[in-house]
């Protein structure tokens, strides 16, 4: 789509305006970033992160790398997940004890089959320890962000190793042009009475597995 | 597993105006309509008592709040001076995403290129996130006309828009409804435009979250358009983002083929680190949430995932009007975070439906007379009675993470009031000259004698047990002396008492 006339002469008109309203040449101060980046020395970033993801609702199964796929069949079974949306890049392993039927993204399924479907599996980007926050950047084993949306159950592996502490320390870690979602606990509304209910649009349950170790 | 094979067609809408703002009175006359309301009352003072509650507590959990808010405030009036040369970055960078920029000087030009997208792609209906710059410029009045639908997606949009209601908060736009009434809106509502309420449905909130779930998921997996908001977008990067809750943000800004943002071209951060600062200031600070449960980010377009189109629009509509008052323009720094509105005494009473505009409260107080050219021309009594409607406590400056001074602003806002009222009355007001009388009377020790003794003597004439109660009269005086009592003037001043003991000595 080419810019009409009209258009660059809006461009051109509130390009001009903020310059004439700029007149008094406001000065230049440096940014104080005396913030904290990091949280305390000593922060058992773990233990925080598994506290933080359980205080918004999220369930939180701790596992290690070797009982891995056992600790995600369980969760499938409790859940009752018999059909689940699973992106390219993740480990067939992790499958390996679930009965359940994967279903591919390739070629990408409709949104009326993603949302037929009874949740849905995936790796994460970074988390974040302090606000028990998970990121998804539509790495392999995470898919396009229709995957981690429709489907009403969502299950996320999270390693320790991809837990950091804080805000400041998780945005080092992401490449910004990639789209992301952010992620803290289930879907939730406080829209009614600013009473805090769990599950509207997004996936109404998410669980957690943190593989440590 | 929702089943929306079998809901009816959806009927059109598009036959009944969107409420607006229009004619709401001068703020005085408002409040006094809302105070008598005891249910709006009672849900406000509920709700923004439970909010303040929990935002002080995941504050205090942060030591370095004060140096987040510092950095927050520094990096906005950064964007501010350089905001020509990053509005330009950004435009760069979203480009070469594969998005499209569009520039937008007042509403009705932001409105005519939306309405122009979504013809241009065949569609006659637009799935929306909230987005207060969207309901700033009457979009989806604007869109009506044009015979497309807007469905509003977040819940409490949702149910000021069924209830043919105006918002009343800008986190929270249907605070003043309680669960009772969201019950009734739903049920006379929901199917006249689409899915119905379930059948009977309780006013228990997760029961009413279900119901929107049903009813909008339909509209989400048909929707062609999305038009949202934007809390950030990063200059250096192209980079925009959206914090939300319920995912209907995600249903908008992921499954359509076509996304439209619109966005005030303040809403701009210089760098990718810079979110570090706002991603932990303002969900703080608006849900009291250490992290809200959604945030999306997309830069332009990505090949195989969320819409081919990308869309944004960079709103003026009275901004640079705000740029070029020196005190003014710190309300651009704002981040719509809503914490003045929930420690704000005003508003807990009155609601926001008093101030006549999107934008309520202390930093609606600041911006919306701003936003209507305060500055530059006398506006309307309803505008001009804005920068009154607060006692100047300074609960809203104490909470603002980005330390806009609202009550420095309110009162040089009062001022330009003031002025622009003498520019345009040949006969000055009641409280014009009043104020020429007291600068006429201390201009010289001599005229302030003079009346501190007419005072003493005047004050003794009414005073009743050394307090002034009422003075007796019409007019603004009178009125004044109706809901206040005065400590009657003293008899001698303290200049007349210093003189005649000799500063003391000879008492």
């Amino acid at each position: 789509m080419t810019p009409s006339r009209e258009a660059r002469e809006a461009r051109e008109a509130i390009l001009a305006r903020i310059r004439q309203a700029l007149g008094d040449g406001p000065t230049a101060v440096a940014i104080p970033r005396d913030y904290e980046r990091t949280l305390p020395a000593g922060t058992a970033i773990a233990a925080l992160f598994v506290e933080r993801v359980s205080d918004y609702r999220a369930t939180v199964h701790r596992t290690t790398s070797a009982d891995l796929p056992t600790s995600i069949a369980a969760v499938l079974a409790e859940r009752g997940a018999r059909r689940l949306a699973t992106p390219a890049g993740v480990p067939d392993e992790w499958l390996a004890h679930s009965q359940v039927e994967r279903v591919g993204d390739d070629p990408p399924l409709s949104f009326g089959e993603l949302d037929r479907l009874d949740g849905v599996i995936t790796g994460c980007a970074v988390a974040i320890a302090e606000t028990g926050t998970i990121i998804l950047d539509g790495g392999a084993d995470q898919g396009r962000r229709a995957l981690s949306l429709l489907p009403d159950l969502h299950v996320c592996v999270v390693m320790a190793s991809q837990v950091v502490g804080s805000v400041p320390e998780a945005l080092v870690r992401l490449e910004p042009t990639r789209p992301q979602t952010w992620i803290s606990g289930p879907s939730a509304t406080s829209d009614i009475e600013l009473q805090r209910v769990e599950g509207v649009h997004g996936p109404r349950r998410l669980d957690v597995v943190f593989v440590e170790g | 597993m929702t089943d929306t094979a079998d809901s009816p067609p959806t009927p059109r809408r598009a036959d009944r105006p969107e409420p607006t703002f229009a004619g709401t009175p001068p703020f005085p006359e408002a409040a006094r309509a809302a105070l008598a309301n005891e249910q709006l009352r009672a849900n406000l003072g509920r709700a923004t008592a439970t909010i303040r509650t929990k935002r002080a507590a995941v504050v205090a959990e942060r030591t370095d709040w004060e140096a987040l808010r510092v950095a927050g405030a520094a990096i906005k009036d950064e964007v501010l001076r350089d905001l020509p040369a990053l509005l330009e970055q950004l435009e760069g960078a979203v480009t070469a995403a594969g998005g499209t920029v569009h520039w937008a000087r007042d509403a009705a030009e932001a409105n005519a290129v939306v309405a122009e997208i979504v013809r241009a792609n065949g569609a006659s209906e637009v799935v929306k996130v909230k987005s207060m710059a969207t309901q700033e410029i009457e979009l989806n009045e604007a869109l009506r006309q044009d015979g497309i639908d807007v469905w509003e997606t977040d819940l409490a949009e949702m149910i000021v828009q069924l209830g043919h209601d105006l918002p009343s908060h800008i986190l929270v736009p249907a605070i003043h409804r309680n669960r009772t009434e969201i019950r009734d809106i739903f049920i006379d509502e929901m199917g006249r435009v689409g899915r119905p309420a379930p059948a009977g449905l309780t006013d228990e909130p997760s029961e009413l979250a279900e119901a929107a779930r049903l009813h909008l998921r339909e509209k989400f997996l048909r929707a062609r358009v999305a038009v949202s908001g934007a809390n950030f977008a990063v200059a250096e990067t192209g980079t925009v983002v959206v914090l939300e809750s319920e995912g209907n943000g995600r249903m908008c800004l992921t499954l359509p083929e076509v996304l439209i943002t619109v966005m005030g071209i303040e809403k701009l951060v210089p760098t990718w680190r810079d979110l570090e600062v706002f991603l932990q200031l303002l969900p703080r600070s608006s849900t009291a949430e250490r992290m809200n449960p959604y945030t999306s980010i997309w830069t332009g377009v990505t090949p195989g995932d969320g819409p081919g189109a990308f869309h944004l629009i960079l709103l003026d509509n009275g901004r640079t009007d705000v740029l070029s008052d020196s005190v003014g323009r710190q309300a651009l720094r704002c981040i719509r975070c809503s914490a003045c509105l929930n420690v704000c005494p005003v508003y807990e009473r009155t609601g926001g439906q008093a101030y006549g505009s999107v934008y309520p409260g202390p930093i609606g107080a600041i911006l919306t007379p701003q936003l209507r050219g305060i500055a530059k021309h006398p506006v309307d009594k309803q505008t001009a009675s804005l920068p009154f409607a607060s006692s100047l406590c300074g609960a809203c400056f104490d909470v603002c993470p980005v330390r806009i001074d609202i009550p420095e602003v309110l009162v040089h806002l009062r001022g330009q009031v003031v002025r622009g009222s003498e520019a345009t009355h040949r006969v000055p007001g009641p409280e014009a000259i009043g104020m020429r009388a007291a600068a006429w009377t201390l201009r010289t020790p001599r005229r302030l004698g003079l009346a501190e003794r007419a005072a003493g003597l005047g004050g003794r004439m009414f005073a009743r047990r050394g307090m002034l109660r009422r003075i007796p009269g019409p007019g603004p005086v009178g009125a004044w002396f109706r809901a206040r009592d005065l400590k009657a003037p003293a008899r001698e001043s303290f200049r007349a008492w210093w003189r005649r003991t000799h500063g003391g000595r000879d008492e």
